[in-house]
């Protein structure tokens, strides 16, 4: 009525921000949709009237911020990537860190959340490939009372597609704490500074053993496939090495098995794998020869 | 439709200092809500997607997208917006900043920028450059290249003082800040979408997902039951004369498609009633049934016979253009040296932060249109066409325009807005989104450019040879000028005795391509400047000096034969250039030697000349300026400031012929009741050409007041409340304003000023005088390449330009830096493709991280018909930015780019060719 009289842009939709967990599962499980940062919900409606029935979790204390535990981290959902740039964490979170002031502009990680990154799951969501490379796992909830944990690679299915049911509610990133002295990197290729797409990215880590021999490596991918993908092949060719900028030595062409790139307006197939392989030598030459 | 649906709970918080509760749905976005309840227009929506940063804004202290903020978010929390800064009433010193050092040109992206800037200084009192990049670097501004800005923030910290502004008879040379520029920087400034009346409907079309079909539009009236508040649906049909286009004789552009589009984005129907009616319409309820045709797609299934894209015009060929001089043949066969090439361009968008927007109401009889854009006689003219209604009974007023670099001189929401308005006798507003305004609005021309050069043995030109080829897209729009403005440039701003150059432009199945910076001139000049960097290279002999060998000259005879009989400053542009060439040439091959990684380095040289105003056609402008009964001067500037600075320039340019300071005068812009028509602001032309007008008003307006006084020329003029001075050798007289009768506009002495440049008409092979003057320019680039990713970062531009004289030094820089910034885009990233890059995160535009440290080097050759020795500036800063780019790439990769834009993946594959072969 009111904004009918203001001649502003309405909507037939609904909103509610909610303050307990239990009444955002109930919201799902009554059919809404989740709202975060909303800075990937709102791009998809320009020009479209607002009309979903949404639930907006970012009230919701629990699902923010970084807490240590026992055997992992444990990255709340709506944790924002400048509150991750802006936590003291170990060089574990590197890579993550790398990728969060990556994305977009300042706006965006102001607003926008790693839970949102992970959901929203386009191939060239810069969170996925230095959390896959990390072994991350998400925490899902539904109103049933259900909680279970799935490994990041199981949970983005597809371009867009995860393993979310419906009435689940993604709560938290769980990350293992390494075995040795880990640390993670990204690098992102994109065709210009600033608020730029990703080409291709790329996520790392290495896990040492105190003589500095890599005792767990991850290598994953992102835009280069329908999701971004771990390099298991070349991983366990490093196992055992010493690591020091030769390990980009290791990396082959075959390597790249797992990737299946397509051509579009921001690069071909052939030019994404060719630079998939110059970013993966330049960030394992990076981290072998920092520790 | 969920009609139980509980009154949204209201939303409290602070704005801008003060408790406030908004009632709108939590899920609206931020930036409706403070533009739409609270009247905070200062938020600018250019995207509505977290792309442009345009919405910036405050909240609790952290700067997010206004666009991308639900309303309920905001809740307890404080909400700054631009409005807000000046909370004492004061600027702060982040706002006098932008204004002292021009980081405002049309100033659409200055509330975001500033709302960024004022985020970082709140936690860095010194911030580094590299700190603002990273805070501003959300911001897009297409107008100013960004340099002004970050100077202005890194100066943000010291006490800021506006400079005084130049007494009488000393502003023109002076760094003057724009006359209209704190409405721009408080969030005042009124644009296309921001002064809509609260009452009116809105407009919405409906456009074609195809680029080639027939369609059909079934029966309505179920649509219209579920509609009730949708009052009108306009179809072609409904439109008296339902044709625009910028000739007087090719109105070839429906308003509407009737029964066929030709082009993804063409508008098909039009839905007008209230907003949100408008707004929840899904475009599958309409019943349009299209049957999808093969589309004609680029240059060479154009010209490929067989399948029109106008049938009037089955060879699809719009028009073509050429000069011819000397026997090149002849002269080709006694070169020493002989390069040839063929360079193509893509579609470019003009990505003016601010879409097209407006709104029109009925006024009795007559109509008017408040509206964005660069040419408002024009807009007169068409509206009138369209309406079939007569001239006097259109009025246009031109709200500020947030971008048009060309994109805004063909008309977009202005004949629709004006015949919804017409028929419901509603005020009925209209705001393109993004993607519709890059899907509707004209590009610039794609071009394939095939050119060969030939030259002696000391490296003089012999000949030049260019073909160019342009995809003008469904619809003539400046087609023609681009066809006829290039074969008299693609020689480049050389000498050249014998001359074969020739500009055709095919129709295709895409968006019209027009106007946009540079008509086409950018495009050839990529051919020709790659020609002389070839040309060098053979003979070993240095770029630079190359060029300086064959630089036009006073004297010379150009490529239509015409002689250039002042004010050719391009050797003074090389030489400017000279030292700081000679020393980059040794530092990149320094740092190539060194270079152990995948980064080499390189440097390119650009030239360039540019015709000033329209290709031999009349284009005059005429300037009035007024004095009433209280003493206050009116400038009636029809002349549209599109951020350019040309309110600023013609008062300046006013202020001094008069003789009093610029600080008396009130500006008039563009409305086409209370101005004269100057012309269109485009072709660089409004200081040089209305300019002059606006000199010619102010001498006879000074003229006028020394005959009331019997003084002669070299009198004083002061003018005060309701009198004024003139001193004359210790002599003072008084004029009594009071006494004398005004006119309809109060005015009661008056001036009038008319310019129109002296050209002459080309004949059948292009001879003859196309401009009176023209500006050149050599600009330089450092490129560093990762030769293993084909990432190209541009280190440093050095931009020597001959303007004739600079009337504002700090706008003929905000020029030069724009343009070169929009060349680097053209170089490296920008490439519209219909459907796949109609928004701002496909299609990129530089960003303030892109855009390298730019130096300019003001050369002042006097141009004798210029107002004070000045020319244009408009578009050549553009034009030579692109070619320096390449030829530095070329420098650093053995690459000579033939396709822009050069984005990395075509670069790294055309280095892997090379390093293959
Ligand atoms: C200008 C711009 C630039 C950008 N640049 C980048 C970039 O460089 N790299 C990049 O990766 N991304 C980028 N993005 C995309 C986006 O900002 C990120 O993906 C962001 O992390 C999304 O988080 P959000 O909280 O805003 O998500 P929202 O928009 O709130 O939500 C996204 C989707 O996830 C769902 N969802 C959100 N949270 C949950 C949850 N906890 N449980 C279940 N479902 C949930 C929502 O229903 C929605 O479908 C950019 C976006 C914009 C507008
Ligand atoms: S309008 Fe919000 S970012 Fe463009
Ligand atoms: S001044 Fe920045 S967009 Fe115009």
């Amino acid at each position: 009525m009111i904004a009918k009289r203001l001649g502003g842009a309405v909507s037939s939709g609904s909103y509610q921000r909610v303050s307990t967990l239990d009444q955002a599962l109930a919201a799902l499980a009554s059919g809404c949709t989740i709202l975060a940062g909303g800075t990937d919900y709102y791009p998809a409606r320009v020009g479209r009237a607002l009309d979903d029935e949404l639930v907006d979790i970012t009230a919701l204390a629990e699902l923010r911020g970084i807490a240590e535990e026992e055997t992992h981290w444990r990255i709340g959902a709506t944790t924002t990537w400048s509150e991750l740039i802006a936590t003291d964490l170990p060089p574990l979170f590197d890579g993550v860190r790398l990728a969060a002031r990556e994305v977009g502009g300042m706006q965006i990680q102001n607003a926008g959340t790693l839970g949102g990154n992970l959901c929203n799951a386009s191939p060239a969501a810069d969170g996925v490939p230095p959390l896959l490379a990390l072994d991350a796992d998400v925490e899902l909830c539904a109103s049933s009372g259900s909680r279970r944990r799935l490994p990041l690679a199981e949970f983005v299915v597809g371009n867009r597609r995860t393993a979310r049911a419906p009435d689940e509610l993604l709560t938290a990133i769980l990350v293992p704490k390494p075995q040795g002295r880990a640390s993670g990197h990204f690098l992102k290729l994109g065709a210009r500074r600033y608020l730029v797409i990703s080409i291709v990215m790329v996520g790392t880590l290495l896990d040492l053993d105190t003589s500095g021999h890599v005792l767990r490596a991850g290598v994953a991918v992102g835009a280069s496939a329908a999701t971004a993908r771990r390099l298991g092949g070349l991983e366990a060719a490093m196992i055992g090495r010493k690591a020091d900028a030769s390990l980009a030595d290791l990396v082959r062409e075959e390597h790249l098995e797992p990737l299946s790139p397509i051509d579009d307006v921001r690069g071909s197939a052939a030019y994404r794998r060719d630079a998939a392989l110059t970013l993966i030598r330049r960030s394992l030459a990076t981290l072998g020869s920092r520790t | 439709m969920n009609l139980q649906r509980p009154e949204a709970p209201a939303v409290r918080f602070i704005l801008n200092g003060k408790l406030s509760t908004s009632h709108m749905p939590g899920h609206t976005r931020l930036a409706d809500v403070l533009r739409d309840e609270f009247g905070f227009t200062g938020v600018k929506i250019g995207c509505n997607a977290g792309d442009c940063g345009a919405c910036t804004i405050l909240l609790d202290g952290k700067q997010i997208c206004a666009c991308l903020t639900p309303l309920g978010q905001a809740a307890g929390k404080v909400v700054v917006t631009v409005e807000g800064l000046m909370a004492h009433g004061t600027l702060t010193r982040v706002q006098r900043a932008f204004q002292k050092h021009g980081a405002a040109q049309c100033g659409i992206c200055t509330p975001g920028m500033l709302m960024a800037a004022v985020e970082l200084l709140g936690h860095r009192e010194h911030p580094t450059e590299s700190e603002t990049l990273d805070a501003l670097g959300g911001v897009l501004c297409r107008c100013t290249g960004y340099r002004k800005i970050v100077e202005a923030v890194l100066d943000a910290a010291s006490e800021v003082n506006l400079p005084a502004l130049p007494e009488a008879g000393a502003a023109v040379g002076a760094r003057v800040p724009k006359v209209d520029g704190i409405a721009k920087i408080t969030g005042a400034e009124v644009f296309g979408a921001d002064g809509i009346p609260k009452d009116a409907l809105w407009l919405r079309a409906i456009r074609s997902p195809h680029a080639r079909a027939r369609f059909t539009i079934g029966d309505l009236a179920d649509f219209r039951a579920r509609h009730p508040r949708i009052e009108r649906i306009i179809v072609a049909s409904d439109i008296p004369f339902n044709g625009f286009g910028i000739y007087p004789d090719l109105k070839d552009q429906p308003v509407l498609a009737d029964g066929e589009v030709r082009y993804r984005g063409e508008a098909v129907l039009a839905l007008v009633g209230t907003r949100d009616a408008v707004e929840a319409v899904r475009e599958a309820e309409l019943p349009i049934h299209y049957e999808p045709e093969e589309p004609v797609t680029g240059i060479d299934a154009a010209m490929r016979a067989g399948r029109a894209v106008q049938a009037a015009r089955p060879d699809n060929l719009l028009i073509s253009g050429k000069v011819r001089r000397g026997d090149v043949e002849q002269a080709v066969a006694s070169a020493v040296a002989v390069a040839e090439g063929v360079f193509d361009t893509s579609f470019v968008e003009h990505a003016y932060i601010e879409p097209e927007a407006g709104w029109a109401r009925r006024v009795g009889d007559r109509i008017e249109v408040h509206a964005t854009t660069q040419a408002p006689a024009m807009d007169l003219e068409e509206v009138a066409n369209v309406l079939r209604i007569a001239r006097d009974q259109v009025r246009i007023v031109p709200t500020a325009c947030g971008g048009g670099f060309g994109g805004k001189l063909d008309v977009s929401v202005q004949p629709l807005l004006a015949l919804a308005a017409w028929v419901t006798g509603r005020p009925v507003a209209w705001v393109y989104t993004r993607p519709e305004s890059m899907m509707a609005s004209t590009k610039r021309h794609p071009a394939r450019v095939i050119v060969r050069f030939a030259c002696d043995a000391s490296g003089r030109l012999l000949t030049a040879e260019s073909d160019a080829l342009f995809d003008t897209g469904a619809y003539a729009s400046w087609g023609p000028t681009v066809a006829n403005r290039v074969p008299v440039h693609a020689t480049g701003p050389y000498a050249v005795p014998n001359v074969r150059t020739t500009g055709r432009a095919y129709f295709t199945n895409a968006p019209p391509a027009g106007a946009f910076r540079g008509f086409g001139v950018p495009q050839a000049a990529i051919a020709h400047e790659a020609m002389m960097d070839s040309l060098a290279d053979e003979l070993a002999i240095d770029r630079l000096e190359f060029r300086r060998i064959n630089a036009l000259r006073v004297g010379d005879v150009t490529a239509t034969g015409q002689r250039l009989e002042a004010s050719a400053g391009l050797v003074a542009c090389l030489d400017a250039l000279a030292p700081r060439w000679q020393a980059a040439c040794r530092e990149v091959a320094a740092f190539n030697q060194r270079a152990q990684g995948a980064l080499r380095r390189g440097v390119g040289i650009g030239c360039m000349w540019y015709g000033i105003g329209n290709t031999s056609m009349s284009n005059p402008s005429t300037m009035r300026v007024g004095i009433d009964r209280n003493g206050a001067v009116t400038f009636y500037n029809g002349a549209v400031d599109i951020g350019q600075g040309s309110n600023t320039i013609l008062s300046q340019i006013l202020a001094d012929a008069i003789g009093i300071p610029i600080s008396r005068i009130r500006l008039v812009m563009g409305d086409t009741d209370r101005t004269a028509d100057a012309g269109k602001t485009s072709a660089s032309r409004q200081t040089f050409v209305s300019g002059r007008a606006a000199e010619a008003a102010g001498l006879s307006l000074r003229a006028a007041i020394l005959r009331f006084a019997n003084a002669g020329e070299e009198a004083r003029i002061e003018i005060g409340e309701g009198r004024i001075l003139v001193e004359e050798a210790g002599h003072r007289r008084e004029i009594d304003l009071g006494m004398l009768e005004p006119d309809a506009n109060g005015d009661v002495v008056r001036g009038e000023g008319r310019f129109d440049p002296p050209t002459t008409p080309l004949d059948g092979d292009g001879q003859g005088i196309p401009y009176a003057t023209y500006a050149f320019a050599a600009q330089m680039a450092v490129v560093e390449v990762d030769m293993d990713l084909g990432t190209t970062r541009v280190l440093s531009i050095l931009a020597a330009h001959d303007v004739g004289r600079a009337i504002n030094p700090v706008q003929v820089e905000g020029q030069i830096q724009g343009g070169i910034a929009q060349g680097l885009g053209l170089a490296l990233m920008e490439e519209y493709l219909p459907g796949r890059t109609e928004n701002l995160h496909d299609y990129l535009i530089p960003t303030i991280g892109d855009v390298p440290p730019i130096e300019v080097l003001m050369i002042e050759e006097r141009e004798p018909l210029g107002p004070s020795g000045a020319k244009g500036v408009g578009e050549p800063g553009l034009v030579p930015t692109a070619p320096a780019i390449l030829g530095a790439i070329h420098h650093a990769t053995g690459v000579r780019p033939v396709f822009v834009p050069v984005t990395p993946d075509r670069l790294r594959a055309a280095i892997r060719e090379r390093r293959g072969a």
